[in-house]
């Protein structure tokens, strides 16, 4: 009854391109980020349940909202241009060291020159950009063995990329600044002069870079870059018979798919983790991105955010029924319980909805549309 | 709903299939068939025309059950395959007593020769080495072309040679019932009088029968005993071939031959309203 787009015309073909185009739609968008954006501040400042502590924030909240960030980054990559690829982890640690590297200062003497690269430590927000920026170099490098093979050896291909830098950022002092544990910490998260420290300030910067990212992506995958990259995906040599060029597509997929999963990187170890080692970016990361693009729904903004959802708040959420419940049972018995409930549920889901979340909400809003009637 | 086709249904005796207004969604959203019915006696070739999109394919597939892979299911009505209920059936099984789909586009193994095409169709067979190579010698007489290229890889013959291969493969399982979906797709003018020539032969020497989805109407009525023409998921309109072919109405929209006194569109909708009331 509520969701019916009966009596809404467009009359121009700005409204019918629109990101939006169901007033219904754009009411519940403004209403969710008004609820990320004021009201869970506003909890959380008064400390409401379930705001009580810092938990929810800083535990869930945050990696949440930068996983969705990367899961984004890896959607645009795999669910829009259908290049598989499993270096999403390398590709964060890239932005993540990248970004490192800038805010701390880089000084590279060149002695047989007589002469150095010498740049100052950045502030933050160019530290992270520029950590993307990094990231999407890396990724265009090694996408372009993407113009050669295909499938299931481009995905070997690209775990490449993922043990070279496990082994760059463990192997090469440089990197972490000759720091003699191999772990490094993250600068002071000073943003235009202000110090955001707080788990609710920290929370907001990740919510701000999803938000503009999330948007950034939505408009390229529908615009023209979007249409060719879903060309190459959908058949390759029909997108080049009809003047697309696979170079171009597969590799803008790959500079922007690492732009964003860099940025998300150097978020992850910035705001998230504050001081890491490279074990924070190894292949379980890239699986875990991959595994939260398919089950969110390949080729879908949203399914990032729902994969996301599904795959970190569910073994937290799992983990807490039991003590909820009472049930003594012992913290190894859980997480193993845990590791296979979700395995299980992942198995379901895809037997159910291959095409996952994302395909089960437009059916879900398909039908709402049409009932009460089922067809 | 369309009862029109259960009266005028050709063969007196019970129909060898019967499709008793069934209705086809897909991802439970989809309506695709809105009250199919239509009868194929035994021995008969009956056609399956219309448009793109009207719902042959999806008719064909409720009967072999084939849908469950496009997340489609059948949520109204019957299909009775030589007596019994087939719905409940899984495709295998639909095979073992006798109905087979050949698909649209062929669907011939790539990577394997000729011969090991038609062999995968005797995959259902339990009778003996023997007996299948008696009808593999017997597909080849029908298919002199196939036992020429029997050697070469599938992917490498015409596209002629491929639809035989798949026609053969699917004979392979002896069949008594061909669901054929666009046997003339891409083919040159000549091979699909070949291919229908063959359909025929099949018909009168084997028994098989036809239920064949086409969209070259002329080709399928001058061989066909009996038409059913879909639009929109629903049958419009059906009747003996000849009868059809003979229509004002099928000529003008599904021949291209204009009659002389319809020309103004005030005689489509005529034709759209007498459409609304068949359904």
């Amino acid at each position: 009854m509520l969701y019916r787009e009966a009596g809404q015309f467009k009359t121009t073909y700005a409204q019918d391109m629109a990101m939006f185009p169901i007033r219904q739609d754009r009411i519940a968008f403004i209403l969710l980020l008004a609820l990320a954006f004021l009201v869970v501040p506003l909890l959380a400042k008064l400390q409401i349940w379930p705001f009580g502590g810092e938990y929810l924030l800083r535990a869930i909240l945050i990696p949440f909202l930068i996983l969705s960030l990367a899961a984004i980054g890896v959607n645009i990559l795999v669910g829009y241009c259908g290049q598989i690829s499993l270096g999403s982890g390398a590709f964060m640690a890239v932005g993540a060291y990248s970004a490192y590297k800038f805010g701390t200062g880089i000084n590279i003497p060149l002695a047989w020159l007589g002469t150095a690269i010498v740049i100052p430590p950045l502030p933050v927000l160019p530290s992270i950009l520029l950590g993307g920026l990094m990231a999407a170099f890396a990724g265009v490098l090694f996408g372009v063995p993407s113009l050669r093979i295909k499938g299931l050896y481009l995905a070997v291909a690209t775990l490449a990329a993922q043990f070279f830098f496990d082994w760059v950022f463990l192997r090469v002092p440089w990197f972490t600044n000759y720091s003699s544990s191999g772990s490094v910490n993250a600068p002071a998260l000073n943003f235009f002069g202000l110090t955001m420290n707080s788990p609710i300030e920290r929370y907001f910067i990740c919510l701000s870079f999803v938000t503009v990212f999330a948007l950034l992506a939505k408009n390229l995958v529908r615009g023209n870059i979007g249409r060719q990259w879903m060309a190459i995906r959908d058949m390759d040599i029909a997108a080049e018979l009809m003047g697309i060029r696979p170079l171009y597509a597969k590799l803008t997929a790959f500079a922007v798919s690492s732009f964003i999963v860099g940025v998300a990187g150097a978020l992850w170890a910035f705001v998230y983790l504050g001081s890491w080692e490279p074990l924070a970016f190894s292949i379980d990361r890239s699986f875990q991105l991959l595994f939260m693009v398919i089950i969110g729904g390949l080729g879908s903004i949203l399914g990032a955010f729902l994969g996301a959802a599904f795959i970190l708040v569910l073994p937290i959420l799992l983990d807490q029924v039991p003590h909820a419940l009472g049930i003594p049972i012992s913290v190894e018995t859980v997480s193993l319980l845990v590791f296979i409930i979700t395995g299980s549920l992942i198995c379901y889901l895809l037997i159910v909805e291959p095409h996952g979340f994302a395909r089960l909400w437009s059916t879900a809003k398909e039908k709402l549309r049409l009932w009460p009637y089922p067809y | 709903m369309s009862n029109v086709s259960a009266a005028t249904s050709p063969g007196s005796a019970a129909p060898f299939l019967s499709i008793n207004n069934i209705e086809v969604v897909y991802s439970h959203v989809i309506l695709v068939l809105k009250g199919v019915s239509l009868n194929v006696p035994a021995g008969g070739i009956v056609a399956l025309l219309g448009a793109n999109g009207a719902g042959k394919t999806t008719t064909l597939k409720a009967v072999s059950n084939l849908l469950h892979a496009e997340r489609g299911e059948v949520t109204k009505g019957s299909i009775v395959f030589d007596g019994t209920e087939v719905q409940s059936l899984s495709p295998n099984e639909v095979v073992r007593r006798g109905c087979i789909q050949v698909m649209e586009g062929r669907r011939c193994f790539a990577h394997l020769t000729v011969e090991e095409n038609l062999l995968t169709g005797a995959f259902t067979r339990r009778d003996g080495k023997a007996a299948v190579a008696a009808d593999l010698e017997r597909v080849y007489a029908y298919f002199p072309r196939l036992k020429e290229r029997r050697g070469s890889t599938a992917g490498y013959t015409s596209g002629g040679e491929q639809q035989m291969c798949a026609i053969g493969r699917a004979l392979m399982s002896q069949p008594r019932m061909i669901l054929l979906d666009e046997p003339s797709m891409g083919l040159a003018p000549q091979i699909v009088e070949e291919i229908f020539e063959i359909v025929r032969d099949l018909n009168q020497k084997e028994k098989v029968s036809f239920l064949l989805a086409e969209q070259n109407t002329n080709m399928a009525l001058k061989y066909a005993s009996h038409g059913y023409i879909l639009e929109n998921g629903r049958v419009v309109m059906d009747g003996e071939a000849g009868a059809l072919a003979s229509n004002e109405d099928v000529k003008e929209f599904y021949l291209g031959i204009a009659g002389d006194k319809r020309k103004s569109f005030r005689d489509v909708k005529h034709y759209k309203r007498r459409k609304r009331w068949l359904a």
